[in-house]
C-alpha cells in the first residue's frame, strides 16, 4: 500500500537555513548540510529543498549546491526556486534533484511545465502554486514568491498544469505559511477535487492533527511542514506514530 | 569491484554514485562505451521519458556494449527506474520504441495496466518479494517500503521474471531479473536503508 508522505521544508538563502512567516520575516534557523544530514538519518519520507535567494534576485538555481546536498540525502528531495529553463532543470537532475518544482515561470507565458514533463517524464516535474484567500473568500494564485497576483484561481490552474504536463502539485497557503495555525483545508480540497494528481499541501502546519485533516478531510497524497520540525519538538517519526493511530498508512522504518 | 554507472545524459548519476559510495563501494561514472570494459558491474539509472532516454543511450553508442556486457560477459547488471524499463523490447513513452531487449517485455502507461489511482505513482510502496531466494533481496522481507515515482511501468513477458510487485490500483511490475540482470522500478538510491542493502547485495553479487 502507498504510504503518506510527510515533508520537511527547507528553505535556503546562501549558507543557511532560513524560515518565514507569511514569505515574509525571514529567520535563520541552521545550516542546510548539517540539517539535510539529520533528517537523512532520521530516515523521512522526502524532502524539499527551496532556493530563495534564486527566486527573490532571479538568480540561476544553485545547482553546485544541490551537488552536495545529493551527497549526504539518500531520500527523494525536490528543488525549487528561480526555475526558468529546461537545462536548469537537467543540471538540478544531474545534481541529484530527483523532482524540481516550478513556480513563477508557469505564469510567464512558458511551456516550461510541458517541455520538461516530455523531455524528463512527469513524475520529475512538481508545478508549486502558492495561493492567498481573498477578502470575498476565493482564492488568487500569487507568482514571485506571493508578491504578484496572476489573477488565476489555484483549483483551475492546477487543472491547467496537470493538462500541461505536471506530475504532482505543491499547494501552499501564502498567509498559513508560518503560522502553525493550521493547513488552509479549504484550498488543499479544492485543489485535490480538481486534479488526479497526488497534492502536496503545504503552510500551516503546528500540530500533527493538522496533518491529519490535510489527508483524511482534504485528501492531501503528502504533508509538507517546516516551522513545525524547525519550532517545536515535534518530529516526522512521531507524527507517523500520530497519524497511523488514526489509520492513515505511513512507512515503517527499516531496521537495517 | 569496480561498479560502473552509466553517463548517457538522462540519469540520477550522483545520487546513485552517493549511496554507492556510502557503501563503501568502488564505482565511477562512465560516459562512454569504452569506459565499461574494465568495470565489474553496471548500473543504468535512469529518469526521463523512456523515448528520449533510449535516444539519448542510441547518440552515445551504448546499445551494443550494454548488451554485450551483460548477455556475453555476464556481468552483473541493474537497471533502475527508467533504466529497469529499457531492459525491456519496448516502451510506449512518447512512441512505441525499442528498448535493450534484455528482458523480455513491454513498458505501458499505468493506466493502460487498469490503474484508476493518482497517477504518476509516487512515494513509499511495499515491495511484494515473490523470488524471495535471490541473492538480490537477501536481508529484505517482503512488504518492506521502497521508494517509488513513475507512470509507466514494466509488464513482463515471462511471469517467473518479476522478481517483486507493489500494489497501487493495480499489481505493478516493481523488480525483474533474468540470471544476473536486474531491473527496479523503484529507485534504491532515494529507499534509504532498505535501498542501501539492496545496492549492497547487488553489488556482492560476483
Amino acid at each position: 500500500m502507498l504510504k503518506v508522505r510527510i515533508i520537511p521544508t527547507l528553505l535556503w538563502k546562501g549558507f543557511g537555513l532560513v524560515k518565514g512567516v507569511g514569505f515574509d520575516s525571514w529567520r535563520r534557523v541552521g545550516s542546510v548540510i548539517p540539517a539535510i544530514k539529520v533528517y537523512n538519518t532520521r530516515d523521512v519520507d522526502e524532502l524539499i529543498l527551496v532556493d530563495i535567494t534564486a527566486t527573490q534576485n532571479n538568480e540561476e538555481p544553485d545547482h553546485h549546491s544541490v551537488r552536495d546536498f545529493a551527497e549526504d540525502c539518500f531520500v527523494p528531495f525536490t528543488v525549487g526556486g528561480g526555475i526558468r529553463h529546461v537545462e536548469q532543470i537537467r543540471r538540478l537532475l544531474r545534481s541529484g534533484a530527483d523532482k524540481v518544482s516550478i513556480n513563477s515561470a508557469n505564469f510567464e507565458g512558458q511551456e516550461l511545465v510541458g517541455q520538461a514533463a516530455r523531455e524528463f517524464g512527469a513524475q520529475c516535474i512538481v508545478a508549486s502554486i502558492d495561493a492567498r484567500r481573498m477578502d470575498d473568500g476565493s482564492y488568487r494564485c500569487f507568482s514571485h514568491a506571493g508578491t504578484k497576483d496572476t489573477g488565476h484561481d489555484p483549483a483551475s490552474w492546477a487543472k491547467q498544469m496537470e493538462g500541461s504536463g505536471a506530475g504532482e502539485i505543491l499547494i501552499t497557503s501564502i498567509e498559513r505559511d508560518g503560522t502553525m495555525q493550521g493547513y488552509d483545508l479549504q484550498l488543499v480540497e479544492s485543489v485535490v477535487r480538481a486534479v488526479n494528481l497526488p497534492v502536496i499541501a503545504s503552510g500551516g502546519a503546528g500540530n500533527y492533527e493538522h496533518m491529519r485533516q490535510a489527508i483524511q478531510d482534504a485528501g492531501a497524497s503528502a504533508v509538507a511542514a517546516a516551522s513545525i520540525f524547525h519550532f517545536t519538538e515535534q518530529t516526522p517519526a512521531e507524527a507517523k506514530i500520530a497519524l497511523k493511530a488514526h489509520g492513515i498508512a505511513v512507512r515503517e522504518t527499516f531496521p537495517g | 569491484m569496480s561498479i560502473a554507472i552509466i553517463d548517457y545524459g538522462m540519469g540520477n548519476l550522483h545520487s546513485v554514485a552517493g549511496a554507492l559510495h556510502a557503501l563503501g563501494s568502488n564505482c565511477s561514472i562512465a560516459s562512454s562505451p569504452d569506459q565499461i570494459q574494465s568495470a565489474t558491474h553496471i548500473i543504468l539509472p535512469g529518469v526521463g521519458g523512456f523515448s528520449e532516454c533510449v535516444a539519448n543511450l542510441d547518440a552515445g553508442g551504448w546499445r551494443e556494449p550494454l548488451r554485450t556486457a551483460a548477455l556475453c560477459h555476464g556481468k552483473p547488471f541493474l537497471g533502475i527506474c527508467v533504466g529497469m524499463q529499457m531492459l525491456a523490447d519496448f516502451g510506449e513513452e512518447g512512441g512505441q520504441t525499442p528498448g535493450l531487449g534484455l528482458i523480455p517485455g513491454k513498458v505501458t502507461h499505468l493506466d493502460t495496466q487498469g490503474c484508476t489511482l493518482r497517477i504518476p505513482h509516487v512515494g513509499w510502496n511495499s515491495l511484494y518479494i515473490t523470488a524471495s531466494d535471490e541473492p538480490i533481496v537477501e536481508g529484505i522481507p517482503s512488504s518492506t517500503d521502497f521508494y517509488f515515482v513513475h507512470s509507466y511501468a514494466f509488464e513482463a513477458a515471462n511471469p517467473d521474471q518479476q522478481l517483486a510487485h507493489a500494489e497501487y490500483g493495480v499489481p505493478l511490475c516493481a523488480m525483474v531479473g533474468a540470471g544476473k540482470i536486474f531491473g527496479t522500478q523503484f529507485h534504491p538510491e532515494k529507499s534509504s536503508r532498505a535501498g542501501a542493502r539492496l545496492l549492497q547485495n547487488f553489488v556482492s553479487l560476483m
